[in-house]
């Protein structure tokens, strides 16, 4: 069965017309001048001040506000182009600063198909999972200052992500049907809830070395998604994921995480500059984890609405909830979190955020954390398209 | 266990199926073209005649700068035989990420169903030295509202002719029938417009954003200034202050605007200066009545001579 899947996806790979026909041996490589050549290529840059009632704080992301006075949440530099007439690449290289040390994480780097038949797109190399909304998005896509609690708490400080390769298909429909399926490595600090390092602590359990034996120590996403737009002023997403993996706190133990989201948005034909609009996001997410005792589950929603009101301006509000049943653990504890947020866009390479959030977790005692952040971001350069 | 394999089958499976229930389009079938704007839209409409299925991916009361790639348009995107584009930038916020999602490899860039209609244009206002965004948002490759200049409107006319013809070899004679047809008819009516605008040649107007460059070059308008201090950059007061007498200096009588801005600004200027405030399409479909590339001259014409003549005999 699990070998037969396998040799289909080889197939497909193999058999497609626009493979067959591309050049078996590359030239060589011409070198071309920056001017007219079609490259998108950026340097972002996000920072914020911040204010924590407590200390340590409450956010654990590795790109958030993360300590009083300044952080430096992320520099992505990001590189996009059309390889050939079969394939797209696209590079997200990303520096933090930690504590005056700097490190660099290849956050993305991997190609996209332009020529299968049949509505198949492949994807392959280094990718953030495609599971749900959040996850996929970059620090500086996201409309808070801050990671949802549910994400990071399944999702590790820096989002599930890892090399592997991803295969898509929209259904001939008239109504947008998206599938989604992929296997990437389960391993490393990039896939918290499954193999993730040895040494680390979750739930109590101290993870062991897990090495790869077969398919099933790889990591499976499978993703489901559908739109509507009842009229032009309006456009619905409605997504549906599910992910299994091993996870190293046993040799044999697994992980599963489902996932819902929905996505709304609202804007008049006579938008200007694309104001006025109202924005609803909301995503549900539930993990089951096996351990060498009772399995742990985790739950977690968030709610977020936007309010572009004038042009440049946005209003927002996120409202979240997180519980593993582990009242002592602050990763796995009951937490409430809610978030109001201004946003000011001067153009569209440039943004002013001012965010408040009031933060209920259990493991603090019944006393409520106080966070604000004053976040700014720049762009240079040319930075490709967004996904809605 | 096996959960996750069932999961991965399905969706396999699900990949699988059309490769054995392929449809191929019978030959009869109208050729199926998605453009970024309704102008071009109305143009393919008049070339293509019945082989063709037209649909716009925005309204003409829509900035075309700013859209998304939705799943709406990827979806039409991913029908479509043909996609074409005005090109020079207008779209490049939304068409490349529409066109890698819409998974439909014959409207790639530099495959036969992509048609930039930019190619072979004399493009107005290309910057020269200096190009960064501290001059708000300007377009590398020059202005790209080109189809508000009529004769341009041919040139367009017969990008799609050409393409057409090379997608339908069977149907040359057919598009290139419709085209000379389209643009006997488009030259009568420069000649009408050419006419009726003679007596507003050298008119001083300001204008909201740089859409109309073209469409004041064409009828020898004089644009003496512009709402917005830099492209895409809204009005502020600091530039208000030297718009106004700068207005009241050179006679301006006419504040042009498209039907996307806010009226705030445009209004209290018309307060400060006398001069009235004109809400015209840059687009077809951009207003009520205005159906095709032909009627939206007509339309912008109509409107902009009898307000100029209203303003020239007070």
């Amino acid at each position: 069965m699990r070998r037969f899947a396998l040799f289909v996806l080889w197939c497909l790979v193999m058999t497609t017309p626009a493979w067959a026909q591309s050049p078996s041996v590359v030239g060589p490589v011409r070198s071309v001048s920056q001017q007219g050549l079609m490259l998108d290529l950026s340097l972002d840059v996000l920072a914020a001040a911040a204010y924590f009632s407590d200390q340590p704080n409450l956010n654990f992301g590795g790109h958030d506000p993360n300590s009083r006075g300044f952080t430096l949440e992320n520099v992505e530099l990001a590189l996009g182009a059309t390889v050939d007439p079969y394939l797209r690449a696209d590079a997200n290289i990303v520096f933090t600063l930690d504590n005056g040390e700097s490190s660099v994480e290849v956050e993305e780097a991997y190609f996209t198909t332009l020529a299968l038949p049949y509505r198949l797109q492949l994807i392959g190399g280094q990718f953030v999972t495609r599971f749900g909304r959040i996850n996929p998005q970059h620090p500086h896509m996201w409309d808070f200052a801050d990671q949802p609690v549910i994400a990071n708490r399944l999702f590790g400080p820096d989002g599930l992500r890892n090399p592997g390769v991803q295969l898509s298909w929209l259904a001939p429909l008239p109504v947008y049907l998206e599938l989604i399926a992929s296997a990437q490595n389960a391993n490393g600090e990039t896939a918290a809830s499954f193999l993730y390092n040895e040494g680390e602590v979750v739930g109590g359990y101290t993870l062991i070395a897990r090495d790869v034996h077969h398919a099933s120590d790889l990591l499976y996403m499978g993703r489901i998604r559908t739109a509507a737009n009842p009229v032009d002023t309006m456009e619905m997403v409605l997504g549906g994921s599910a992910l299994f993996g091993p996870n190293a706190s046993d040799t044999d133990a697994r992980t599963e995480i489902y996932g819902a989201d929905f996505y709304a948005k609202w804007r008049p034909l006579s938008a200007e500059r694309g104001f006025p609009f109202v924005a609803f996001q909301t995503e549900g997410m539930w993990r089951h984890y096996q351990t060498p005792g009772t399995p742990l589950h985790d739950r977690g929603l968030y709610a977020q609405a936007l309010w572009g009101f004038v042009p440049r301006w946005v209003a927002g509000a996120r409202v979240e909830y997180a519980n593993g049943g582990d009242g002592t653990d602050p990763l796995r504890d009951h937490r409430l979190r809610v978030s109001p947020n201004v946003t000011f866009y001067p153009s569209e390479f440039s943004k002013w955020r001012l965010q408040y959030d009031a933060d209920l977790a259990q493991h603090m005692g019944g006393k409520t954390g106080h966070a604000v952040f004053l976040q700014v971001e720049f762009l240079i350069g040319s930075h490709g398209a967004h996904t809605f | 266990m096996t959960r996750w394999i069932m999961t991965v089958a399905l969706l396999l499976s699900g990949s699988v199926l059309p490769l054995v229930t392929a449809v191929i389009p019978a030959a009869g079938a109208p050729l199926k073209i998605v453009t970024t704007t309704e102008d071009l839209a109305s143009i393919a409409r008049e070339v293509g005649g019945s082989s063709v299925e037209v649909q716009s991916l925005t309204r003409g009361t829509q900035d075309p700068h700013h859209l998304e790639a939705r799943p709406s348009l990827i979806l039409k995107a991913s029908n479509a035989d043909l996609f074409i584009e005005m090109g020079a930038e207008l779209e490049i916020g939304w068409a490349p990420a529409l066109l890698v999602a819409a998974r439909n490899p014959a409207i790639q860039p530099g495959a036969p169903g992509f048609l930039d209609t930019s190619a072979g244009i004399e493009m107005l206002e290309v910057p020269t030295g200096r190009v960064d965004r501290s001059e708000g948002d300007v377009h590398p490759m020059g202005n790209p509202h080109y189809h508000l200049d009529p004769e341009n409107g041919r040139r367009i006319t017969d990008a799609i002719a050409e393409k057409l013809a090379a997608l339908r070899p069977a149907q040359a004679a057919q598009f290139d029938a419709n085209r000379k047809a389209f643009v006997q008819r488009l030259d009568h009516a420069i000649a009408r417009w050419t006419a009726a605008m003679q007596p507003y040649r050298g008119a001083r107007i300001v204008t909201y954003h740089k859409s109309w460059s073209y469409f004041t070059h064409r009828f020898g308008l004089q644009v003496a200034g512009y709402v917005e201090p830099k492209p895409g950059i809204p009005p502020t007061p600091t530039h208000l202050q030297q718009l106004i007498p700068l207005m009241k200096q050179e006679r301006v009588t006419l504040i042009l605007m498209e039907p996307y801005f806010s009226h705030d600004v445009p209004d209290l200027l018309a307060r400060e200066t006398g001069a009235a405030v004109l809400v015209l399409p840059p687009s077809v479909g951009g207003a009520e009545g205005v159906t095709d590339y032909i009627g939206l001259f007509d339309y912008l014409v109509g409107r902009l001579s009898a307000a100029l003549a209203r303003k020239a005999t007070p």
